[in-house]
């Protein structure tokens, strides 16, 4: 273990994260500048794509070769989606998705 | 406001779950590599980036060059390129705690903030909002100290709570769609993760996925523009 490159890799990844978290702020975020439009528009919209991008990569471990592969998140989602729909309620939607997921990898189709 | 800790916990439980579950996971990792607690602590508090920080194991494992550091820890995160748009104009008006906003800006407290949105009352309350951010940065540095203190002796099996992370997405979008009644984002958005999955792999699309999407997002406008004139 080298304590040094250890220290120097966190800085280097913490300082890059950051400065790309703040890109938009440099590019954009003067004071006396009004946002152009199109990024103004696209920070109003572009939010439902990225959430849907989100979703695509959070289940980007889902395989089509075996039932089990897939099964588990097809009706874990549908499972949020429904309570959802029904109840707007964000707590019960993700607590009842989130244990109907757990108990099915983890007793159903064990992985 | 007296209960704002208790709306920021409200608010904030499913990151509190997932973040929690992912960090004792990440801690544990970095034990495993034969790094103590100290580092899992420093590590989410200095790169605080998921997907990251377990890059990072993998190269504390396996050293390379400090420069594919560099350019590894873009390419994972550039996607934080598009999150911050969504926040330019609320952020300025926040002070010193706009830098730590900025910061802390990771998908799950990117994606919450937003869903505040439709509650003025909430969502221009410079506290809450930090509260938020922050008390998310502390579920996931107290996982990783979990993780690498006792994660070895925890016995329950959490396998799958990183779930509710996928599932805090779909109620998001959800209420965008219910409250916009515009499907054409999410749609845009699922169509160009697919063709950017087989373009790319699955470990690489998001940002390709985030330039299709503003393309595509950006064309209809300009085109509906043109439709008014004409």
């Amino acid at each position: 273990m080298d304590s040094v490159y250890a220290m120097s890799i966190v800085l280097i990844a913490g300082i890059a994260t950051f400065l790309i978290r703040w890109l938009p702020f440099i590019l954009f975020g003067k004071q006396k500048k009004e946002l152009p439009k199109s990024i103004a528009y696209l920070g109003n919209i572009l939010p439902q794509a990225v959430m849907a991008i989100l979703i695509i990569y959070s289940l980007r471990l889902v395989e089509f070769e075996t039932v089990s592969g897939f099964l588990p998140e097809l009706i874990s989602v549908a499972v949020v989606i429904i309570v959802h729909i029904l109840k707007r309620n964000n707590l019960l939607s993700i607590g009842l998705g989130t244990a109907v997921y757990m108990i099915l990898i983890q007793l159903v189709f064990i992985r | 406001m007296k209960n704002i800790f208790k709306i920021t916990i409200k608010n904030t439980l499913p990151i509190f779950f997932g973040y929690l579950f992912v960090g004792i996971a990440f801690g544990l990792l970095l034990d495993n590599a034969g790094y103590s607690w100290i580092w899992a602590i420093f590590i989410s508090g200095i790169v605080y980036s998921g997907s990251l920080q377990f890059v990072l194991v993998s190269f504390l494992i396996n050293p390379v060059s400090v420069f594919s550091v560099l350019i590894t820890s873009i390419a994972v995160n550039s996607r934080y390129m598009f999150c911050g748009i969504s926040f330019i104009n609320r952020f300025k008006s926040m002070g010193k705690k706009k830098w730590y906003m900025i910061f802390a800006l990771t998908d799950e407290t990117y994606s919450l903030l937003y869903s505040l949105k439709n509650d003025k009352d909430l969502y221009e309350n410079d506290h809450l909002l930090f509260l938020i951010s922050f008390f998310n940065q502390i579920y996931w540095i107290a996982g990783s100290f979990i993780g690498a203190f006792i994660g070895d002796i925890i016995p329950f099996n959490a396998q799958g709570i990183e779930f509710a992370m996928t599932a805090l997405f779909i109620i998001i979008l959800l209420e965008q769609i219910l409250s916009t009644k515009n499907m054409l984002p999410a749609i845009i958005g699922f169509i160009s993760s697919i063709i950017a999955v087989f373009l790319f792999n699955i470990d690489n699309f998001i940002l390709p996925a985030l330039f299709i999407s503003s393309i595509v997002l950006l064309a209809i406008k300009q085109f509906k523009l043109k439709g008014n004139t004409q």
